[in-house]
């Protein structure tokens, strides 16, 4: 079960015609996609669309009335093959993912259903994880539309451009028997808003009909001859019908005014931006009224050259607005003015930065540079306000605050561990994956070298096949394992006789994402198949050193990593770390806990503490933990200067500044508290006894203190 | 074309505190208020205890009627165009000044002054926490209207969380057109923990309304016991020291009789006295009272007398049961995390058994792992009550007299120096910060102090050796390993091998 519960949002799908849908991005896609008429929907989580996932996840019983297939991809690869279902049936299909990242994992089946073409309207819903708060290579999946000749939607970030994109994207995608992609922004996903909702339909086909009445049709499979027909289809038919289809379904807006030298082609995803910066410049209102004329691309591929020289014919310049490198759209339209013989001066990356997002501040300069170049009139009339930089002192204050392992998060111990390894022999290379595991390279840890992508942890170290002195340690989690990494990690270790290190993590969820399950996590899942132990599946693979330990227990761990390292034996050593991840643990336990409490049950609770008389102020406990929850406040001692240790309220009691205060020897400040609620007769009894005796001692030597106390 | 704007809002949070709520509400009592709302948020990674930013528009929803238009809202918010910037925490409310966000002619920015400390001031191996006044002096001056103050304890105080103080904190600031029941509308609406977030509400209006920012310290620690019969002493301590040093002088001596005796307290004051002699008056003793509250840290050496002492105090039990939050009378129990080696019970045993003790190594494989010890039982208490029965035989351990010898040696060194150079002296006074702590911390603290000392005496006593030793302190501090202050002072050793 994810993270977030969607259970309450999901009915909201239930409107009917006119009614106002209010409520999130993704959730208004979803809404979309059964006004469409959708037969079947996949995908994989990841950010920005891990919402999406868990919407569908949640709003399966919705989905089950209208006949509509939902899964929970293995992975984006396997997401783009399912909409193989379209390519011969009239069966729309949806799929989604975060993009580039899972764009390329799911490229091989992207470009082959690209080449079959489809039947069906086939949707490809991408996060395009680019700009601030991303975690990944910062790329565009424009790339991929243009090789494989996948059409791209861009439109305006408001919920009912969205929600008319996915209706109109699967019509296009019908029209031009291609599919295409709808691209989605970080801000753009999690946007509240509203849009008039219609009736959800039934698929007009479904994927039983499919079933019981197979087509095969040779054209359509990638194999010669036809895959040389297809490349010939995509050029002679494909590509003419979408641009007919674009032109009459008036897919791109003319927005603004319709006079002027001066105009603007911007992205549809950036429209609102734009027209905050012209707002702040005084050329527009809060309805987006601007006497200058705007090209908006809801559809960024493929370009219509007769709309493109239509807007510029009449023009002396225009401003390209188009976010991120390489300036696909930028080359395209000098090319199409350049054929048509149109001067009109096409000024895009001259004054907006090539590469970085295009943010409200970047827009409003680049913006004011272009007019100030080609229409200072327009700009006399509006005096700019200068605000003065905020101030440089404030830059050696504020600190960065970098993401981390959260409190009580199974995964922190393994590289105290791997900390206090490298304190006995020295730093090795450790090859990471993609997870909450990757946190290690951030401060305290600083653990690792490269990371090249998800699963791909241990494929990450196979070069490191030396017989060197040390040995290379891969990291992987049970996300990555599933996704690929069985194959491509451990598969490819095993074949290849490789020695290297792998530990993986089993935290019983695909975490970082937003706690999907996956193969081997340990709830029962009503529609899904879980308790798959990686153990048996690594067995299977042919891996022969295998270990399994508790994550918590440091000790433990530091000393079987050390025994993996020293290993005599051929073969991959594997380490399975499993704890559950914390966030979804508190999740579970948090209201049976509660309730316990509450029918007046006998509950513990732990949690940690520091003294802080005898805590010294070298923070060596912070340095080997990082949880958030274990911080620092003003040391109470007027001799001592340096701040100490404090473990807030937060502390869930995990046990691992225990574990850790013990296998690194540090000082003896720490304490675990254990708080007893409803207690027994017996319970009782204990206390008082100890109560009163411990009582009698102290008393007295509070007494001998006071007698020497100055 | 309208010059009605959009009211734009944005929430400057941490992971977890609560900042989708806060936005949520704005937007559930927006709506309610006959406004068009829009927000927007970037969780990602961010969401794991990174910073996080919600952006919240809102349009009067008669004037999108009346123009049959519906506005275009912005995703995110722009320098110079920010309405209101929420800061749940103090250092988030400096890094939106320094992102631009807090503008002089628009924006209201209500921030908590609480810190919620980053990780490199966490894991710094000294002080390494930023200065909240730059941040202060910056609200101040960036901020049309500040609103700040400690909400977080305001929150705790009223059983709620931050995101209901905030709420407070805006409704009470009276930046957006809306009435305080909308407000708490709202929160009755959502059902959930109401009245704490009620309670919470309230706090954070009323101290808004006020407009006075305020800023909260850490509580002070309440005075401790009275002394009895000690008066004398500190009659004599009182006369025989000037009293810009008596402050900390007492506080020294205090904690000294605490850890041993009052004849401890004497030996103290005999030790300061001859550096008193090499002051000066005009210097205002400041190298006395840096001494006093250096020597006292070290004659008061962290060994496993004092830590079983303290462990099993009274006033310990107390404080535990009040961090943990236990109820009056509800059962708790501690445990610590003991590792004692054969390296302490050698040092707290008498001299001539204690260096018998250490050389039996075989004994090390009885203390590899480490003990855990229930203090709040009977075995686990009396065991730690025994050890600190040590207290009185400690003058006779076998480390007490090595650290007498060392603190001897370092005392002669200031004094000497008092004379000649006054800052070196004061520089070689600071070192002993650097001892602190247990095992392997300690090692390393009195490594690093050793290895000053020794390029002290090469370095002899010129003008810039203060600075000198004052970098390699800092260099002592970088780093866990020692590399940057052996990199210190190699460069130091040939440089002066050079010369």
């Amino acid at each position: 079960m994810a993270e977030r519960s969607f259970a309450k949002e999901v009915e909201k799908l239930r409107a009917g015609n006119g009614e106002n849908f209010r409520g999130e991005g993704i959730l208004a896609v979803t809404k979309a996609l059964l006004q469409s008429g959708v037969s079947y929907v996949g995908g994989y989580q990841g950010a920005p669309i891990s919402h999406l996932m868990d919407v569908l996840s949640d709003a399966q019983g919705i989905l089950g009335e209208l006949g509509v297939h939902f899964e929970a991809s293995a992975s984006e690869a396997s997401a783009a093959a399912m909409l193989a279902a379209s390519v011969n049936y009239p069966l729309r299909g949806a799929v989604t993912w975060k993009s580039t990242v899972g764009t390329n994992v799911a490229s091989d089946a992207l470009a082959n259903v690209a080449s079959s073409g489809v039947t069906g309207g086939a949707l490809v819903i991408i996060g395009e994880d680019y700009g601030e708060g991303s975690s990944i290579m910062q790329e565009r999946s424009h790339a991929f539309a243009m090789k494989s000749q996948i059409w791209l939607l861009d439109p305006r970030p408001n919920l009912q451009s969205i929600v008319d994109a996915v209706e109109t994207g699967f019509e296009l995608s019908e029209a031009s028997n291609t599919p295409v992609m709808l691209e989605l922004r970080i801000r753009a996903c999690h946007v509240y808003g509203h849009f008039t909702a219609k009736d959800n339909k039934r698929p007009e086909f479904t994927v039983r009909e499919a079933m019981e009445n197979p087509v095969r049709d040779t054209e359509r499979i990638v194999l010669p001859p036809a895959n040389f027909a297809h490349e010939q289809e995509k050029i002679a038919s494909r590509w003419p019908k979408a641009v007919d289809f674009i032109l009459k379904h008036k897919l791109n807006e003319f927005l603004g005014g319709a006079m002027g030298d001066v105009g603007i082609i911007v992205q549809g995803g950036l429209y609102n931006t734009l027209i905050r910066a012209l707002e702040l410049l005084g050329l527009a209102d809060s309805f987006g009224e601007t006497d200058i004329p705007i090209y908006c691309l809801n559809v960024t591929y493929p370009l219509i050259p007769e709309e493109i020289n239509g807007f510029c014919a009449d023009k002396k310049a225009i401003l390209l607005v188009e976010e991120g490198q390489p300036d696909y759209i930028e080359q395209a339209v000098n090319t199409y003015l350049r054929k048509a013989d149109l001067q009109t001066k096409v000024i895009g990356k001259d004054v907006l930065p090539m590469a970085g997002e295009y943010t409200g501040q970047v827009m409003k300069e680049g913006l004011r540079a272009f007019i100030e170049q080609q229409a200072p009139e327009l700009l006399d009339k509006f005096p700019t306000v200068n605000i003065s930089a905020p101030p440089a002192e404030l830059n050696d204050t504020v600190l960065p605050r970098p993401a981390g392992f959260c409190i009580g998060c199974p995964e922190r111990p393994i590289f105290t561990a791997m900390k206090l390894v490298e304190r006995e022999l020295g730093n090795f290379h450790v090859s990471c994956d993609i997870g909450c595991h990757l946190f290690s390279i951030l401060p305290p840890f600083n653990i690792g070298n490269t990371t090249m992508g998800y699963g791909l942890g241990a494929a990450g170290a196979s070069a490191f096949a030396s017989d060197a002195s040390k040995r290379a340690v891969a990291v992987m989690g049970d996300g990555g394992f599933w996704h690929n990494g069985l194959t491509s990690g451990v598969g490819n270790a095993v074949f290849n006789n490789s020695d290297n290190v792998l530990l993986l993590v089993d935290n019983n969820y695909s975490a970082a994402t937003g706690g999907q399950d996956i193969l081997s996590s340990r709830a029962d899942n009503p529609t899904k198949s879980t308790r798959h132990p990686i153990q048996k599946a690594l067995r299977g693979l042919g891996v022969n050193w295998l270990k399994t330990v508790r994550t918590y227990d440091v000790t433990t761990v530091r000393d079987i990593l050390r025994e993996a390292i020293a290993s005599k034996e051929k073969g991959p050593k594997v380490i399975v770390a499993e704890g559950e991840c914390m966030l979804n643990r508190q999740r579970r336990e948090k209201p049976i806990v509660r309730k316990m409490m509450k029918n007046g049950e006998r509950v513990v609770r732990t949690r940690f503490g520091v003294d802080p008389d005898t805590c010294t102020g070298d923070h060596a406990c912070i340095r080997l933990s990082g949880c958030p929850s274990l911080t620092i406040k003003p040391n109470p001692d007027p001799l001592k200067t340096d701040p100490i240790a404090h473990v807030n309220n937060d502390c869930v009691g995990c046990g691992h500044c225990g574990e850790v205060s013990h296998a690194a020897v540090l000082c003896p400040s720490f304490y675990e508290a254990e708080i007893i609620y409803n207690p027994g007769v017996w319970d009782q009894f204990k206390a008082g006894i100890r109560r009163s005796v411990i009582g009698f001692f102290q008393s007295l030597a509070d007494r001998r203190r006071v007698a020497r106390a100055l | 074309m309208t010059s009605v704007r959009p009211i734009t809002i944005s929430i400057n949070a941490l992971g977890g505190q609560g900042g989708g709520v806060l936005a949520e509400w704005i937007v559930e009592m927006a709506e309610a208020e006959g406004y068009i709302a829009q927000s927007t948020s970037i969780p990602g990674v961010a969401q794991r205890t990174g910073a996080t930013v919600y952006c919240v528009e809102l349009f009067p929803k008669a004037m999108a009627e009346e123009a049959g238009k519906e506005p275009v809202l912005a995703l995110m918010p722009v320098p110079g165009d920010v309405d209101i910037v929420i800061a749940s925490e103090w250092m988030e409310a400096g890094r939106a000044i320094q992102r631009g966000f807090v503008t002089p002619n628009e924006t209201t920015l209500i921030a908590s002054t609480h810190r919620d400390y980053t990780i490199s001031e966490k894991s710094a191996m000294g002080d390494g926490i930023a200065d909240a006044d730059i941040i202060a002096e910056n609200a101040k001056k960036y901020a049309r209207r500040l609103i700040a103050f400690d909400m977080d304890s305001a929150a705790r105080s009223a059983g709620s969380v931050i995101s209901s103080v905030l709420f407070g904190g805006l409704a009470g600031a009276g930046a957006l057109p809306f009435p305080r029941e909308a407000y708490e509308d709202v929160i009755r609406h959502g059902g959930r923990m109401v009245e704490e977030n009620l309670k919470g509400f309230a706090r954070g209006y009323a101290a808004a309304s006020g407009a006075e920012i305020e800023m909260y310290g850490d509580e002070p620690e309440a005075q401790r016991a009275g002394a009895r019969g000690g008066e004398n002493l500190v009659r004599t301590l009182r006369r025989d020291f000037p009293h810009q040093v008596q402050d900390m002088l007492l506080e020294g001596a205090r904690r000294l009789a605490d850890y041993q005796d009052r004849k401890y307290v004497v030996e103290y004051a005999d030790r300061l006295k001859p550096i008193l002699s090499a002051d000066h008056k005009d210097l205002q003793y400041r190298l006395t009272r840096e001494v006093a509250r250096h020597l006292a840290l070290w004659m008061s050496y962290e060994d496993t007398v004092r830590v079983a002492d303290l462990k099993t105090r009274a006033s310990r039990t107390e404080r535990v049961r009040d961090e943990v939050r236990a109820a009056p009378g509800q059962i708790i129990y501690t445990r610590e995390f003991m590792h004692p080696r054969l390296e302490e019970i050698r040092d707290m045993l008498p001299r001539p058994i204690g260096a018998l003790v250490g050389r039996m190594t075989f004994l090390n494989g009885l203390f590899r792992r480490g003990r855990k010890i229930s203090t709040m039982k009977l075995s686990g208490f009396l065991m730690l009550r025994m050890v600190a029965a040590f207290r009185p035989t400690r003058r006779w351990s076998y480390r007490h007299r090595h650290e007498m010898l060392a603190i001897d040696t370092w005392l002669n060194r200031i004094a000497t120096l008092a004379e000649v150079n006054y800052d070196l002296a004061m520089e070689i006074t600071k070192c002993q910060g650097l001892i602190k702590g247990y095992g392997d911390t300690h090692e390393r603290g009195m490594r690093s102090f050793n290895a000053i000392m020794e390029t002290v005496d090469k370095l002899g006593d010129g003008n810039n050796v203060a600075d000198q030793v004052r970098a390699l302190r800092k260099a002592a501090l970088a780093d866990e390993s020692g590399k940057v202050l052996a990199m210190e002072l190699e460069k130091i050793n040939s440089h002066s091998a050079a010369a």
